[in-house]
């Protein structure tokens, strides 16, 4: 009987090693796996890559392991935002690496690697500096840029509702990264607001089907 | 020489006034966002944000019970229209990158004469640089317009011959909007064909202002 619920957060990311790649969702303060980045914190593992599209602002979310000195590297579009006070100061000290990749060519190439595929050519960027040293091909009289799959170890998520199969409901516009990085990880770890009972989610609104699902844990509330 | 410019929101009521009805539109961060105010009553414009979002609306008012997951590409708190709708990250950008929005309102630092696009990084390498959505939003929208100032505060031109500073795009810039005058950019012939000057800018000061070659 599968039942992908774990008890709490510390349990959920215990196994991470040293050295993991570590997708963590969301687009600003909206779809971050909050709880689940301070259980990676308590457990410390380091030399950590972070594949986010932002790096956090204060000091929550991917900032609190970047404050904590469990990162080495961010995989990163828009890294630089308001109050990303820990990446800027850890960059300008050149103790993290960055690889700088476009919105849309980030998500895609999460897409690649867990649909399977072994990259594509995308118009985006071509002719840029981002492109240096990419192979790039005219199709079509236009030319492309090939970029290659992005796959990780783990991937943190948030999402509202979970039942024990790990489908996954999420609110309004916390969805962003959340599913494509879903499918591009070994283990996809969620934290949810709610978990719900077998057959209790609209299967027409499930926007993860649990199969890219491993281990959710029900974030607790404190009112 | 001080000229008549048009101020930020003189400058996103001109563009405003050429989005038709019906039209997908992504604004960019800064200046681009304030086109929304401006949009001609009886017109019905559909905005995406690059977050998953179709169809967002006015900021909520100080006060008003509000959803803090519903943020725009900017991060600032929205609402969704009745029609909009959420998506996720992957296929936002399809829609971006694929020819899907009609219009993509975007600032610059410079703009060149066949329609390059710098808007994302300065020289400055101590400053860390981000590049989001904007080459995907460069490269996909079907058209893409450029709001701007027409020069650098210290009064550099900011339309040039070739742009010397980090590439978004290359050929990606149909139409240029400054606080001066509206241009289109022929990359063919690599100059802009001048639409409109503001508030009684003679062609000859436009020009003085401006790295490319203009015709009228």
């Amino acid at each position: 009987m599968i039942d992908k619920f774990w008890p709490d957060m510390d349990a959920a990311v215990a196994d991470m090693p040293d050295g993991a790649s570590v997708m963590i969702a969301g687009f600003g303060s909206s779809g971050i796996p909050f709880a689940l980045i301070d259980a990676v914190c308590r457990a410390g593992p380091r030399h950590l890559t972070v594949i986010s599209n932002n790096t956090g602002s204060g000091e929550t979310g991917v900032a609190a392991l970047l404050r904590e000195g469990l990162v080495d590297k961010v995989v990163c579009s828009y890294p630089r935002s308001r109050g990303s006070v820990w990446f800027e100061r850890l960059y300008s000290a050149n103790a993290l690496e960055l690889e700088l990749v476009p919105q849309g060519t980030l998500a895609e190439r999460m897409r690649a690697a867990g649909a399977g595929l072994g990259g594509f050519f995308t118009p985006t960027g071509y002719g840029t500096k981002l492109a240096d040293d990419k192979e790039t091909r005219m199709i079509d009289g236009r030319g492309h840029v090939f970029e290659k799959p992005l796959a990780a170890d783990y991937a943190l998520l948030a999402a509202d509702r979970a039942d024990p199969w790990g489908n996954l409901v999420y609110n309004t516009a916390a969805r962003n990264f959340n599913p494509v990085m879903a499918t591009a990880a070994r283990c996809t770890v969620v934290e949810v607001r709610t978990g719900v009972a077998l057959g209790a989610l609209d299967p027409e609104s499930v926007a993860t089907p649990g199969i890219f699902v491993d281990r959710v844990v029900v974030r607790e509330t404190t009112s | 020489m001080t000229l008549p410019r048009y101020d930020i929101d003189a400058m996103a009521a001109r563009l405003a006034a050429d989005i038709p009805d019906g039209a997908y539109v992504n604004l960019g961060i800064g200046l681009p966002v304030r086109v929304a105010n401006h949009v001609p009553d009886g017109r019905q414009v559909i905005y995406h944000s690059e977050n998953g979002i179709l169809g967002v609306g006015r900021s909520p008012e100080p006060g008003e019970d509000h959803d803090p997951d519903l943020i725009n590409a900017a991060k600032d708190p929205v609402t969704l229209i009745a029609g909009g709708c959420y998506f996720d990250t992957a296929e936002s950008f399809a829609m971006m990158r694929g020819g899907h929005l009609d219009l993509a309102v975007l600032g610059a630092f410079q703009v060149s004469a066949t329609g390059d696009l710098a808007n994302w990084a300065t020289h400055d390498g101590s400053f860390p640089p981000a590049v989001g959505g904007a080459m995907d939003l460069a490269v996909g929208a079907r058209k893409v317009y450029v709001l701007m100032r027409h020069t650098t505060k210290d009064g550099q031109p900011k339309l040039v011959e070739t742009c010397n500073l980090p590439l978004t795009g290359t050929r990606v810039v149909q139409r240029v909007y400054t606080d001066l005058a509206v241009l289109e950019i022929d990359a063919e012939l690599g100059e802009a064909l001048v639409i409109e000057r503001f508030a009684g800018i003679s062609f000859e000061q436009l020009q003085s202002v401006s790295r490319m070659r203009l015709r009228e």
